[in-house]
């Protein structure tokens, strides 16, 4: 009969981990160098700043949203919090004269502009009905623009090392920005899981109506749902830019989509309501240990692109006969 | 000419974890109505499903006409002349009537065969439309119409197939008694067509006024198919459940106290003119009318959904200020809505969380942590005390049974501990088992003291449940009746009452 059986059930609800875990066995084979503490190190330092990215697109792909300016709000941190913390000695900073500021600082200030950034796609989305697609692609266009007004287009670079020092310090062997990565995972998971607002994230993506009636302030939970992606995306973008030592206008381009495609291959739904920290993980890991598998296997770079574009599509391809067969 | 038009032999069916249709067989006669009855999850709409190839069965076989046929997917079963009228329609809302008809077969030009004649499309819709007796123009929107009427174009679409077996999955559950004297009309005339119509309803009276057959499936199994001639009420009933409902409205006598909420001189322009009503303490009140009158409108107004444009609302005495549902919560209010899947249920979620969702404050630890242990207590509380059948608080809500569903909805806000609970549309699309259920929960939650408001377009649950009776049209009240001086004809009068005198409906 058309019994699903115990083993069935089991790959399908963990299918996303056995290729993660599949991915990893068959790279351990195909190259020594893959299996490597050190190598591991890097792909987990490499996916932080995305990882985090994608954890905070996700909040929104889960209420039947999607955030499309996390890219650009990377750049804008990332020239924000650079131009705050440029060696006083460098003669061509963005503010000559400013006082030697603590990091700490620099850290806010970017903060702070992602949250803006991310209230403002939250205000435009809940009170004027503008669909996310299209708020937050507005919003995206002109981050970038700031970020480019600001620096001219020119790299700000030169940090000082107590910046330099949260993308690039260790604790043990173990590298801040990843530290900060399963940090912020754990929260999420937290606030998911485990508090009212996540219950109506679900709530809002899985029926808006349904929530509304239900007394559910529609209104203010998409306003902190895209706060929440903004502050990720900003504070991926300090890590990243702490780690390349330099604040770029443009080091966030395509970052947006690369965080998408990992929350989707995580089986979050665009139909909303569905999502969970570890398969937005694991998606991401896929993707970095794909890049990273790919590149000791020494296949082409313009290759790679296409056999990224084969798993998204066949991540959510597979995702939708899973929940199909359910009904 | 065969006998039969339509025969299924031992269909089987299994979804996982449920063999959902256990070797039934089921046999249809052309021009003949033929009602298919069942409680929810009986088996009648995977049946049907089966044979429109929405879900092919697993083994069985069917005939057509003497001849046997496989039916994989929808399209194949429309071309072989079985047309079916869902339950949940589906219309393209932003696109016209005549285009959502005529979708996929439009009609193209001789001249240019790959464009489509538009005016060919129009005279025929007209035509079609003009036949039936259905008055609405080929190029309204359909998310003008409303759900009475999106049904008719849905009945139209299907006659349109010239199809010779038409299903009708619970067609009357959103149209009024007027509207449904207009589908029997449409129905009788297909039957004159020599079109059989597999006819699928929980409303009993319905099945004694139209069908010629009934086919009763119970758990997956065929049970009887007799002539309608040979049953009576009780016989179907027992037939369906396997057991003898003794009491259709188990009512009971509850203490009427003070008034608990008044409602005074509300507006919403163009839906609602000058409400004014109050609603006592234990009370059951009764709000009939028909589609359109502005019942769900006024309920939504009052819940904060829909802004308004006076008027005022006094819970104990106190006026209160509703803006949003969040305010009409913590005024104690609790609301049901009428439509379960657009308003209810979050489908994707589990029982848990829909469950819980009104009420998530009152879970938190340290203000900020949900308590899940307090919260599966309370799931199971009330898991118990509904008797919501689920495999598992964890399961998907969407695959549970409305019956189930419309409980857990109920659980849902008698956790918020409302006194006063507005019900729309409490048992519609629900099977006679749990409908007497969640009547014997709406009567016992007003014997607690409890403030119930009732909308309900089913004159008997009306009758059988109010103590008093609200009579809306056009959007204004029209009579206030007593239970003991209310009966169908009283009703169906105010029902139809044009505004009276003292008032112009805006």
């Amino acid at each position: 009969m058309a019994q699903q059986s115990e083993v069935g059930k089991f790959i399908n609800k963990y299918a996303i981990f056995i290729v993660l875990i599949v991915m990893i066995v068959v790279l351990s084979f195909l190259s020594p160098a893959f299996l490597t503490p050190q190598n591991l190190i890097n792909v987990l330092i490499t996916e932080s700043g995305r990882g985090i990215l994608a954890i905070g697109v996700a909040f929104a792909i889960i209420s039947r949203g999607i955030d499309l300016s996390v890219g650009s709000i990377v750049s804008l941190t990332s020239v924000i919090a650079a131009s705050l913390v440029q060696e006083p000695t460098y003669s061509a900073r963005i503010f000559p004269n400013l006082p030697l500021l603590p990091p700490v600082v620099a850290v806010i200030a970017g903060l702070m502009a992602g949250i803006i950034v991310g209230l403002t796609n939250g205000a435009l989305i809940a009170y004027t009905a503008i669909p996310p697609f299209i708020a937050t692609l507005g919003s995206m266009i002109i981050a970038r623009g700031i970020a480019l007004i600001l620096t001219n287009a020119y790299p700000v670079p030169m940090l000082r090392a107590e910046f330099k020092v949260i993308g690039q310090g260790l604790l043990g062997p173990i590298p801040y920005v990843v530290i900060v990565f399963v940090v912020i995972a754990l929260v999420a998971y937290v606030i998911l899981n485990h508090t009212r607002f996540g219950k109506n994230v679900y709530a809002i993506g899985g029926n808006v109506n349904a929530a509304r009636t239900s007394g559910i302030s529609v209104e203010k939970n998409l306003l902190a749902i895209y706060a929440f992606s903004g502050f990720c995306a900003s504070v991926a973008g300090i890590l990243i830019t702490a780690r390349a030592a330099s604040g770029i206008a443009t080091l966030g381009n395509n970052y947006e989509l690369d965080a998408i495609a990992a929350a989707t291959i995580g089986g979050t739904s665009h139909a909303g309501g569905i999502g969970t920290v570890p398969g937005i993980i694991a998606g991401i890991l896929i993707l970095g240990i794909l890049n990273n598998g790919l590149l000791l296997l020494g296949i082409s770079p313009y290759l790679q692109q296409v056999i990224k574009g084969v798993i998204i599509v066949g991540a959510v391809v597979f995702d939708m006969r899973k929940n199909a067969r359910k009904k | 000419m065969e006998e039969y038009i339509l025969e299924m032999k031992g269909i089987v069916r299994t979804f996982p974890g449920v063999r959902a249709l256990n070797g039934v067989d089921f046999r249809v006669r052309p021009g003949s109505v033929h009602a298919l009855m069942g409680e929810n999850g009986a088996g009648k709409s995977t049946l049907m499903k089966c044979l429109v190839g929405i879900n092919p069965p697993d083994s069985g076989e069917i005939w057509l006409k003497g001849k046997k046929v496989t039916i994989p997917n929808p399209h194949t079963a429309l071309k072989l002349g079985i047309a079916m009228i869902y339950q949940e329609l589906n219309p393209v809302l932003e696109r016209s009537v005549m285009e959502n008809i005529w979708l996929g077969r439009e009609p193209m030009l001789a001249s240019a065969k790959f464009l489509v004649d538009h005016k060919a499309m129009h005279a025929q819709t007209k035509a079609l439309l003009k036949e039936l007796e259905i008055d609405i123009d080929p190029k309204t929107k359909v998310k003008e119409l409303s759900v009475a009427r999106m049904q008719m174009i849905e009945i139209a679409k299907a006659i349109s197939y010239n199809a010779d077996i038409v299903i009708m999955d619970e067609p009357t559950s959103a149209l009024t008694p007027n509207e449904v004297e207009h589908l029997f009309a449409m129905i009788r005339k297909l039957r004159d067509r020599n079109v059989a119509v597999i006819y699928i309803t929980h409303k009993m009276e319905e099945i004694f006024r139209i069908a010629d057959e009934v086919t009763v499936l119970r758990d997956g199994n065929h049970i009887i198919t007799k002539p309608i001639s040979e049953m009576n009420i009780d016989s179907l009933i027992t037939a369906m459940v396997g057991r003898r409902l003794t009491e259709m409205f188990p009512k009971m006598e509850s203490q009427i106290g003070g008034v608990k909420m008044e409602v005074r001189h509300l507006e919403v322009p163009g839906l609602l003119h000058d409400i004014s009503f109050e609603l006592r303490k234990g009370e059951i009140l009764g709000v009939a009318g028909l589609v359109g009158a502005g019942r769900t409108e006024l309920m939504e107004t009052i819940f904060g959904l829909r802004k308004r444009s006076a008027g005022d609302i006094f819970i104990d005495g106190k006026k209160v200020n509703i803006q949003s549902p969040a305010d009409a919560i913590r005024a104690g209010i609790g609301f049901l809505t009428e439509d379960r899947r657009l308003n209810g249920i979050i489908p994707v979620l589990s029982v848990r969380i829909n469950t819980i969702v009104a009420n998530l404050g009152q879970y938190l630890k340290y203000g900020i942590f949900l308590n899940h242990r307090k919260i599966r207590q309370d799931c199971e509380e009330y898991k118990e005390r509904l008797k919501i059948r689920t495999p598992s608080l964890d399961a998907l809500i969407q695959n549970l049974s409305g019956g189930n569903q419309q409980k857990v909805l109920v659980a849902r806000w008698l956790l918020t501990n409302p006194d006063i609970l507005i019900l729309d549309e409490p048992t519609r699309g629900i099977d006679v088992g749990a409908k007497a259920e969640i009547h014997t929960i709406i009567t016992k939650l007003a014997c607690e003291g409890k403030s119930i408001i009732m909308v309900s377009s089913e004159m008997p649950e009306i009758l059988g449940m109010s103590d008093r009776i609200l009579v809306m049209s056009r959007g204004e009240i029209t009579a206030v009746l007593d239970r003991r001086e209310a009966d169908q004809e009283t009703i169906m009068r105010y029902a139809a009452a044009k505004a009276n005198n003292n008032h112009q409906v805006a």
